[in-house]
């Protein structure tokens, strides 16, 4: 799984059927102080995360283990919103 | 399989039902000697009771999904070995 930030949306009118009625979020890769590395991609949202939410995504096949993405061309979900990472000791990152 | 270092955890209300229960900790993969960190932080679910220090074993892609805690959940990295020495090029490079 992946640390990353919600940094926008996607609208999209003409896509997949299995796809209707989902939330498409931009993301970026951070690293564990969240800052962001690396290129953007696009996840499902399973969750209502929104712009600025630091989330967890799962990759690959893994991406189609919910009910939301099950049997769907999906590669990417969020699955966790982070309120709260401590690394070597320190809080490096609080939502609330 | 890759040798990393558990650096820190993560705190998550709002997550998928089915890794609810779960502990996710945040890892850095390191070079075959266990002590150069390489490469992005990543998240991966702790089946071993790890801690901050450790130097783990972790399992990426749907491989991640064979244990019966992870099995149909949305999980692509899972620590699976806590490891106590490592012996490379006839040396011992780490020691718990």
């Amino acid at each position: 799984m992946l640390i990353a930030k919600v940094i926008g949306t996607t609208v999209s009118t003409i896509k997949e059927p299995t796809l209707e009625g989902r939330k498409l979020l931009i993301l970026r890769q951070t690293d564990v102080d969240g800052v962001p590395v690396g290129k953007p991609y696009v996840a499902v949202d399973t969750l209502d995360a929104g712009i600025g939410d630091l989330v967890l995504t799962a990759h690959g096949s893994s991406g189609r283990q919910t009910d939301i993405t099950k049997n769907r061309p999906v590669d990417a979900v969020i699955m966790a919103v982070i309120d709260h990472l401590s690394v070597l000791g320190e809080v490096t990152y609080k939502k609330y | 399989m890759k040798i990393a270092r558990v650096t820190g955890s993560t705190i998550s209300t709002i997550k998928n039902p089915r890794i609810m229960e779960t502990k996710l900790l945040v890892c850095r993969e390191t070079d075959r000697y266990g002590k150069k960190d390489i490469g992005s932080s990543y998240v991966a679910i702790d089946l071993v009771d790890s801690g901050v220090g450790d130097l783990v074993l972790t399992c990426h892609g749907s491989a991640a999904r064979q244990t019966p805690i992870t099995k149909e959940t949305p999980t692509d990295a899972v620590i699976m070995a806590v490891l106590d020495h490592l012996e490379v090029d006839g040396e011992i490079t780490f020691r718990k």
